[in-house]
């Protein structure tokens, strides 16, 4: 698949971005665990090297691409990296901190190469003043001297400079030399040295591997792995032992220069070496980390977890608060400009499969198309014939349909590892001390929600470490933990994913919400004694009611927790709040689990077909228009003993129903907590369908979530159920008047 | 009909590079051009033996084994010992690169290039023996 010509063309352009954004998402799960290590005052070199490879491979990306800002920002962190990954800078809180702003900058300017956003030029140029200044601080170690190592010159002259400086480094911490010589097919020599490094791992680092021997066998290839290790070597070989792999030490000659004297008195073996080593400060990356550290690292690395729950970094305020909270970082997101989804090969084999039927089922049409064409034949047979390909046909359809949601879904994990990043971030910022536990992180949602989720969460847990989460002070007074936690759970529920977001903060009074949404102008004094507790928390997802006089205590810094409430029902979903003062608060979200093809009940109104989606249909009933009852001015309907509130659907929508008559459906609805009777004329049936957004004109019209078109021509308006639910059921002024318009055009 | 085999784990460094030697204004000059890639390595050492190569560009920052070794392999390989070799890789590491260089690389072409520059120092290559005389390509250093 060639793309032809040159630089900027669609299909390498699209590899950039889907790279660059797999790359920058990388670097910032690396980071975490830097950071992590970092909090135990360890460092693991080979993570560092990653971060530095991370960087490297989008500097050569953005110049291949043309992405100047890009490029210009990697080159300096580059430099730096270098440094770090040389052992001539120490990795410090400092350090990381820049390295964090460095991710979240590049996200940024990912979304501006895509037009998606402004430039952050000036964010940028005060990230690489600051980076500068880093990198002026050498402490300027030679390097050079490997030859004097007295190692095979072959080997020495085909290291990177990277690996020159490990193999220097574990010699100066007094670590023996091993040389592993292994024969492996070249076929599967990918597993099989996955194998040997994990066998070899724990015991230290892997410097590098060469092979070696001549290729006259082109389907053997023999490496020679050099290993730095404190173990010896009965204990590495039985370790590595597997066959065709041998273990042996490199011997050592006499130190010939007095400088390596003192570092190279030979690599010390047994207890006592390991002791000595243990016991060295370990902030220096040229500290090989131990083997429990490294064992440790692949459940860091893993993105989402089997089960339960994890403990994503704790993140802890050092002394020091970073700097600059850059300008603009209100227009931060996480949002990722990468809009591949990475597939399992299986997933994708099944749905070929299911073609290949469904080419099966066409195949077998035709043969019918062809005999009736023939021959006369018994329409009876012929019906018989056709309603069994139908069947088929309708069956693999349904597979199909199955298999290629599938293959949308992503765990939820992706938008969470970014999260911790932000609590990392927030959190130093306010010198709070914020732990952030998340469970669920392998529940599955559409791809596309993910990514529109990412800006509703990161808002919600800034909105959580900022005004739910106290100062450490207040906390010690009340008797709570100087560490603050926000869990983050996720989890199926139905045909909907729920996700929480709870503090063990101050939690809100709602006396003090009411007294503050009055004093707005949000909601008159009748109203607000009408409201329930629900509906009083819902206030802090009113526009216009994170203001400054209320921010202090209640809400928000411009940060509008209002957003939060469109977006997410723009996904078709919910938020719903609860809160306990003192205790803290929960911030719950339903979603759909995809948008892509749904599940719908078609109904008429007024002559005309809806869809209202199934996920959100509790039940459809016939009622009898006597047992309709206006209580409160609002029409209720009584349904196994329970009133539940009901709107007519043809008058909010304008629309004339021809006659009156006795006996009417009414589908109740249900999305999150709220529950509703739609009145409607006839039910027509079920049906899959897929939505189409409606056009730009009517972008604005709250209630539908977009249109279908029925298979019989005819273009049916899908409902959003919780849309449509908040706007009548929520007090305040109704937004749905627009709706008639849509429905008329 | 050209083949070039391409080492390097960026894909779309990887795309990148096929481009501009696919394209037709290259191609056209030397009777057609097409890129083989390899992921990594031992991807290398997988098809090298298997088929014939005219040019062999690879990176050297890769896991595993890295494009020093690599070219180790290849400069000592029965097949390859006399296919051209051109290293791409950032210009910090010209270090690395010039180990490759006497290692038995031909050309050095940092990171970022343009394609005019990648084309420059592929059509040199590929155009045969080196020529002492005709001085590097624009960007590309030679070996001495």
């Amino acid at each position: 698949m060639s793309d032809g010509g040159g630089r900027g063309d669609g299909g390498a352009r699209d590899d950039f971005f889907s790279e660059a954004q797999e790359l920058v998402d990388g670097l910032g799960r690396d980071l975490l665990m830097l950071d992590d290590l970092l909090k135990k005052g360890r460092v693991d070199p080979e993570i560092i090297n990653d971060v530095f490879r991370g960087v490297h491979t989008l500097k050569g990306l953005s110049g291949l691409f043309g992405a100047t800002r890009m490029a210009g920002l990697s080159h300096q962190l580059e430099d730096l990296l270098d440094e770090l990954r040389l052992g001539r800078i120490d990795i410090g809180v400092g350090v990381l901190d820049l390295l964090f702003r460095a991710v979240s900058l590049y996200a940024r300017i990912l979304a501006a190469e895509k037009g998606e956003a402004e430039d952050p030029v000036h964010d940028v140029e005060q990230l690489l003043l600051a980076l500068g200044q880093v990198s002026g601080r050498r402490t300027g170690e030679g390097v050079g001297a490997v030859a004097q190592y007295e190692l095979d010159p072959g080997l020495l002259g085909v290291l990177t400079e990277y690996e020159e400086h490990r193999l220097r480094a574990n010699i100066q911490q007094g670590f023996g030399l091993y040389r592993i010589r292994a024969l492996f097919s070249l076929a599967t020599i990918d597993t099989a040295l996955d194998a040997v490094k994990a066998n070899a791992r724990p015991h230290g680092e892997i410097i590098t591997y060469l092979p070696t021997g001549s290729s006259s066998d082109a389907d053997t290839i023999e490496l020679e792995i050099l290993m730095a290790s404190k173990a010896p070597l009965g204990v590495l070989s039985a370790a590595i032992r597997s066959s065709g792999v041998t273990v042996e030490e490199v011997q050592r000659r006499e130190p010939t220069t007095a400088a390596l004297s003192i570092h190279m008195t030979g690599a010390p073996q047994g207890p006592a070496a390991a002791s000595a080593a243990g016991a060295v400060p370990s902030v220096h990356p040229g500290l090989a980390p131990t083997g429990q550290e490294r064992e440790s690292r692949p459940s860091v690395l893993e993105g989402p977890r089997p089960t339960g729950t994890s403990n994503v970094p704790a993140v802890t305020a050092g002394g020091k608060a970073s700097s600059a909270r850059a300008p603009g970082q209100g227009e931060m997101s996480l949002r990722s400009v990468s809009q591949t989804v990475r597939v399992d090969i299986r997933k994708l084999d099944r749905l070929m499969n299911i073609v290949g039927e469904l080419a099966i089922v066409k195949t077998a049409i035709a043969r019918l198309t062809e005999r009736a064409r023939g021959r006369y034949v018994e329409p009876r047979e012929f019906a018989t014939e056709l309603a069994r390909l139908n069947r088929s046909f309708e069956r693999h359809l349904a597979q199909m349909q199955n298999g290629i949601l599938e293959v949308r879904m992503v765990p939820l994990g992706q938008a969470f590892d970014k999260l911790a990043r932000i609590v990392r971030q927030i959190s130093r910022e306010h010198l709070k001390e914020v732990n952030l536990v998340i469970t669920g992180a392998e529940t599955e949602i559409d791809k596309l929600i993910v990514e529109e989720l990412s800006d509703p969460l990161m808002h919600m847990i800034r909105n959580a470490i900022d005004h739910g989460i106290e100062a450490r002070d207040d906390r010690l007074s009340v008797g709570k933990p100087v560490v603050g936690t926000i869990a983050l759970n996720a989890f199926q529920k139905g045909n909907h994913v729920v996700i929480e977001v709870e503090d063990d903060g101050s939690g809100m009074d709602p006396k003090a919400l009411t007294a503050a949404a009055i004093r707005r102008g949000v909601v008159t004094a009748d109203e607000a004694k009408e409201m329930s507790q629900r509906e009083v928390f819902a206030l802090v997802f009113m526009p216009g009611f994170t203001t400054k006089e209320v921010a202090t205590d209640l809400s928000g810094r411009g940060v509008g927790l209002d957003i939060v409430r469109t977006n997410i029902s723009k996904l078709g979903g919910v938020v719903d709040i609860t809160s306990d003062v003192g205790i803290g608060t929960k911030m719950t979200i339903t979603l759909p689990i995809t948008l892509a093809i749904i599940n719908v009940l078609l109904v008429e109104i007024g002559g005309r077909p809806f869809a209202i989606p199934l996920a959100s249909i509790e039940e459809a009933i016939a009622f009898d228009e006597a047992a309709l009852r206006t209580v409160e001015l609002r029409e209720v309907l009584s349904v196994r003993g329970v009133s539940l509130p009901v709107c007519r659907l043809d008058r909010l929508f304008g629309l004339t129903t021809s006659s009156r008559r006795a006996r009417s459906f009414v589908v109740i609805a249900q999305v999150g907590d709220r529950r509703m009777g739609l009145i409607v004329d006839e039910l027509i049936g079920q049906q899959d369908i897929v939505i189409k957004p409606l056009g730009r004109s009517l972008a604005r019209v709250r209630g539908f979530a977009g249109a279908t078109e029925l298979g019989d021509q005819r273009v049916a308006l899908v409902l959003d159920a919780a849309a449509l639910l908040e706007e009548v059921l929520v007090p305040g002024e109704t937004r749905f008047f627009g709706a008639a318009e849509a429905v008329r055009s | 009909m050209r083949r070039v085999l391409v080492v390097e784990d960026s894909v779309s460094t990887r795309a990148f590079v096929r481009a501009v030697l696919e394209a037709p204004e290259f191609a056209d000059a030397l009777g057609g051009c097409q890129v083989v890639e390899a992921t990594c390595g031992f991807d290398a050492m997988r098809l090298l033996p298997r088929d014939r190569y005219d040019l062999i560009v690879t990176d050297i920052n890769m896991t595993d084994i890295n494009g020093l070794e690599l070219i180790r392999f290849i400069r000592r390989s029965a097949h390859h010992r006399q296919t051209p070799l051109l290293v791409i890789s950032t210009l910090r590491a010209q270090h690395d690169a010039e180990r490759g260089i006497a290692l038995g690389a031909n050309v050095y072409l940092p990171k970022p290039f343009t394609p005019e520059q990648l084309r420059a120092s592929c059509a040199e290559l590929l155009a045969g023996p080196a020529h002492p005389s005709s001085g590097p390509p624009s960007g590309g250093h030679r070996a001495p």
